[in-house]
Parts: structure tokens; sequence; C-alpha cells
């Protein structure tokens, strides 16, 4: 009667270790060679590229079955930061490596290989019942500091006006403080400016067009792929004297639209195997006519 | 002592003598498996405390103390980087005092309901379906903040955006109920009946006897239940990142955007280098969440200490 119960305890302990072993054991045999068009790696970074990112990978995975991509968007500094902890493969961007993080994957071994793969149009998009339709590069600058709060200051309703920012992991949240926040390229250039402390930071690009869909007050800055009918775009103005330009395909291509902006890849050095494969894909034009269809600008 | 008593016993009369040791080398491998379970909970807790110490800490080089706690800006992308969490601390109080201000009373009322007034049949059919409720993941939660709760707020206190601490805090306070009501619960029903008979033969109404007997004789665990319920609403993260806001003012009401310590750590550990600026001092606002929930505990503890002492005399 007693022996039954020792016998159990004994069982449990090493059937434990049986199961890890053959968990561990497991673990190596999934990690595929590099070699060819077979393998599996992953694309990390920017919220912007991920749509179309995705699209590529569901098309090159249709025609390579044996390659595996997975892809996710949390913003374009988590993917610089996986590409300088060696952490991703590719690494996805909507604004351009900076030179302190070239210096910190450097001293990790890495060598960041930046490859444009579309353009992207930044649109600033207001509620369909906002009387606004256009505002000029200097207005923006001081709506998203804080120095217009209101709607009436310029041309709208009597009504306060509440900014959506992406947040800090973004790319786009750090381009549109550069060209639009700060100015770069205009005589009023001001690199001392930042976010007002009133300015909202959300989580994800899809959640400030929702926003700005039931806000008639809020304004926020997806990129052209983000665009629904249930937002309007706001037409830009370089300077005051020149005239307003909305976002689209076109405008983008031949230069008018002001907030326009590279969608990049990096990789560690010259990309090679399946990786170069891909790459080869989306840069191809059957990879670009992708681009047009999921929102952006294609590289021609 | 009674160990070689029964040793003894063992070795001179009984036949299965060999049965009996296997059995008690059985007993001590188990002894020793629970201490060491027991002692892996320290040694986890030692870790964490280590690693945030580690990693914290060096940000206080370039960021003196003071100026960490009490800047208000919070730039950390910028060149160069300021790092002032005194918006993230004034909004984690805001969302969890509104979450808190709802929770307790309409907690402890159904938990009163349910314990003294509910029959049987109707208190098995409730309380299952409010502890359901703390099954619901928080991004759902969120969601549910962000789609339904914001524009209700909005409407209701004509603000400029319904996504607030206000809206965070109410779905905070949803998210607490659970905890409170069941703990509460099961604190109430632990109060003897003779209590309430006592009371009612000293002519008390139902009413009477809830409020001036059984809340008060189940008082310890009802406030564990609210630091529990407080605890839940500082930590969580996912549901203030989605419906809080996350503007970077100190917020001087509940009704303005906001952006609590945990929903500053999510939004901005992605894209922090591993051990550069902003790594460290995301931990160390990991740090300061970590002291502020201790508080909270060690303050429960005093509360129950105390309680235990006036019921003992």
């Amino acid at each position: 009667m007693f022996s039954n119960p020792v016998k159990k305890w004994f069982i449990l302990p090493v059937a434990v270790l049986v199961v890890a072993a053959i968990a561990l054991a497991g673990c190596p045999a999934t990690d595929g060679g590099g070699n060819g068009t077979s393998g599996s790696f992953n694309i990390i970074g920017s919220n912007t590229v991920e749509p179309l990112s995705a699209v590529w990978a569901e098309e090159f995975m249709k025609v390579h079955p044996e390659v595996s991509i997975a892809v996710s968007g949390p913003g374009s500094g988590v993917g610089i930061a996986a590409l300088i902890d060696g952490t991703t493969d590719i690494c996805q961007a909507s604004r351009k490596i900076k030179s302190s993080e070239v210096e910190q994957a450097e001293a990790n071994g890495v060598e960041p290989y930046e490859i444009q793969v579309a353009t992207d149009a930044l649109s600033v998009v207001v509620n369909p019942s906002n009387p606004v339709s256009e505002l000029t590069i200097a207005q923006l600058s001081a709506i998203f500091t804080n120095q217009i709060t209101n709607w009436s200051e310029v041309g709208g309703n009597d009504a306060p006006i509440v900014a959506l920012s992406r947040d800090t992991n973004s790319g786009t949240h750090v381009f549109f403080k550069e060209h639009v926040v700060q100015m770069a390229g205009l005589p009023t250039a001001d690199t001392s400016l930042e976010y007002g402390t009133k300015v909202l930071f959300l989580p994800s690009t899809k959640e400030g067009v929702d926003e700005v869909a039931k806000n008639p007050n809020a304004i926020f800055y997806p990129g052209l792929g983000y665009l629904t009918n249930e937002v309007k775009p706001l037409a830009i103005k370089r300077t005051a004297d020149t005239p307003g330009v909305l976002p689209s395909v076109e405008t983008a291509l031949d230069g008018s639209y002001p907030i326009s902006r590279p969608l990049l890849f990096y990789t560690n050095g010259e990309p090679t195997g399946a990786i170069k494969a891909f790459i080869d894909y989306c840069l191809s034009p059957e990879g670009q006519a992708k681009v047009t269809e999921v929102g952006y600008v294609p590289l021609q | 002592m009674m160990g070689q008593q029964v040793k003894v016993a063992t070795t001179e009369t009984s036949p299965d003598k060999g049965l009996r040791r296997r059995w008690r080398i059985g007993e001590k491998f188990i002894e020793g498996w629970i201490f060491l379970t027991g002692l892996l909970a320290i040694v986890i807790l030692l870790g964490i405390i280590a690693l945030l110490l580690k990693e914290g800490l060096p940000v206080f080089l370039y960021t003196p103390p003071w100026d960490f706690f009490l800047g208000t800006r919070w730039y950390p992308v910028s060149e160069p980087p300021t790092f002032g969490i005194m918006p993230f601390f004034v909004s984690t109080i805001w969302v969890t005092l509104v979450a808190t201000a709802i929770s307790v009373p309409v907690g402890v009322a159904c938990a009163a309901y349910l314990a003294e007034v509910a029959p049987d049949k109707v208190r098995e059919t409730i309380k299952p379906i409010i502890e359901l409720l703390a099954g619901i993941p928080s991004v759902v939660m969120g969601f549910i903040g962000l789609m339904l709760l914001s524009p209700l707020v909005q409407s209701a206190f004509n603000l400029n955006t319904g996504l607030c601490g206000l809206s965070a805090g109410i779905m905070l306070a949803l998210m607490s109920l659970p905890i409170i009501v069941s703990v509460s619960e099961d604190a109430l029903r632990a109060v003897p009946e003779g209590f309430r008979q006592a009371s009612y033969a000293l002519g008390a109404t139902r009413w009477e006897t809830i409020i001036h007997v059984s809340i008060p004789a189940a008082l310890s665990g009802i406030t564990a239940a609210v630091m529990l319920g407080v605890g839940r609403a500082i930590g969580e993260t996912m549901t203030v990142l989605m419906v809080a806001g996350g503007a970077l003012a100190v917020p001087l009401s509940p009704t303005e955007p906001m952006m609590p310590m945990t929903a500053a750590i999510a939004s901005g550990i992605g894209n922090a280098v591993r051990g550069g600026l902003q790594y460290q001092a995301l931990f160390a606002i990991g740090l300061i969440l970590f002291i502020l929930t201790l508080a909270v505990n060690v303050i429960a503890d005093r509360v129950l200490e105390r309680q235990k002492r006036k019921f003992a005399r």
C-alpha cells in the first residue's frame, strides 16, 4: 500500500525532465539554413511601413512557400533598437537612422545597410465636419507646440484644438517633429521646438485615425496609406504665399507636396540569401505595383 | 524525539520497515521541494529588485533624482534628452483615485448585498458572473473604453476628448470590481452567524446590522480587498495606455488626457536601446512603481494589524 505513492512522486520529476529534454532537443531543428530562397526571417519596425511589408511578405511567400516571414510594426524606433541588439533581420523604418544609432550599432558589431523601398506622403487629417481645409507648416508647428489652441485662430470654428500624435516609438513622431514642428528646411526652422505638453500621444496610427473620425476638434498626421473616407486630409502650404497642395501619390511623386519621406529597410550588412531575394522582389516592378495598391508612393 | 520513537518501534516490531523508511524519504523529498519553492519566490523578488536597481539607478548620474522626480518635461528622444516624471506620477495618482472612488463603494455595497441580503440562489448566480469580469483581458477592456466609454465621457462632461484619466479610471474601476466584491464577500460571510443573531436579538434592523456589525467585523478582509483592487489599478498598463490619452502635461484634473507611469514605460521601452539613457530612465520609473505598490501593501498590513488588535481587546 505504501509503495504506490512513492512511485508516483518519483515519476513526476522524471516526466518533467523527459518533457523538458524533448522540448530543448526540438529547438535547434526549427532553425533552418539561410542559404538560397528557403529559411525564415523577421521584419520589425515602423507602424507605417507594416501594411506594405505585410502585403509583400504574403505575396513573396505565395511564390516561395519554403520561406516564412514574420512582420510586426511597433514603431521605427523599436525596429532600429532591434537591429542594434541583433534581434531582427530586417528593420523597417519611416525615418533615417540617426548617427548616434549607427555608432551604437557598430559598437555591437552591426553594420546598418540602408535600402529605400518606397516613399510616403504624411497627410494631416481633421474631422469632415471641420471647416478648415488648408494650413501652413508654420500653423501646424504652432498647433503641435500648443501656441495655437483654438480652431478660430486658423479660420475655423470657435472650438479647442485636440492635437494627436504618435508616441516616441514611432518614426512618424520623429519625422513630423523634425519636418513640421521644427520646420526643417524653412527659414523659420528652430530645432529647440518640441511637441507641446497638451498633445496626446497614441500607441498606434489606427487609433489616431479612429479618434479623428469621432472627434470634430481633433487633428492627426497619419501616413497616406491610413487615409479613410471618415477623415478629411488638409491641403498643406509650405509658406503662406505658396498654394495649398493635397496629399496624393501624384503630388508626392512630383515633389509639390511638402511633407513626404522615404520608407526604408535596414539590414545588417548587404543582404544575402532569402532576404536578398525578398528585397529584390520588393524593388521589382511587380513589388512596386503593390506600393500603389497599399496607398503609398512607388520609387519611380 | 517523536521521530526517533517511531523509528525504534518500526525496527523492532514492524515487518514492512523498508516500506516505511521509503515513505519517510519521500516525505523528506516533498518537504525539501516545498521549502525550495518557498525560497524561489524570495529569490525571484530579490532578483527583480536587484535588476531594477542595476538598470534604473545609473540614470541619476545624468539627471539628479530631484530633477527626475519633480521635472515636468519628458523628451527622451530629443537632443539632449530630458527626463522629468512628475506628469506620469500625478497621472497614476489621478487614475487610481478615480478607480478607487468608484470601485470601493460599489464593490463593498455589492458584496454586502450578496453576503447579507441576497437569497442563496441569487448569490450563486451573480457571484460567478462578477468573477467572470476579472477574466476579461485588459486589452479588451481598453478597446471597450476606446470605442464605447470615451465618446460617452466626452459628451457627458463636455470635454475636448474622451481619451482622459476619467475614462481610464472608470475602466480600471470595472477591472478591480470583481476582486473587491469577491474578497469582501468572503470576508463578510466569514463573520460568525452569532454576531448577526445577537444584533437582531437587540432589536437592530437588517440595515443597522450590516452597517454596525457585519461590515466592522469584516473590515480587515474588506481592507485587504480594497488594497488588492488599488494594487490592480496602479499596475494596470494596457487599458490606461489605450484610454488615458497620453498627454505629457501635469494633469490638474482627471478630465485631462494623461499618461500614467505604466503607460509611459510601455510606450517607451520598445525603442529604448538596451543600456541607453531612456532605458535606464524607464527602469527608474519601474523602480518607483515598485516602491509605490510596496507602500500600498505595507499600509494594508498596518491597517490589518491594527484591526486585529482592536478585535483582540
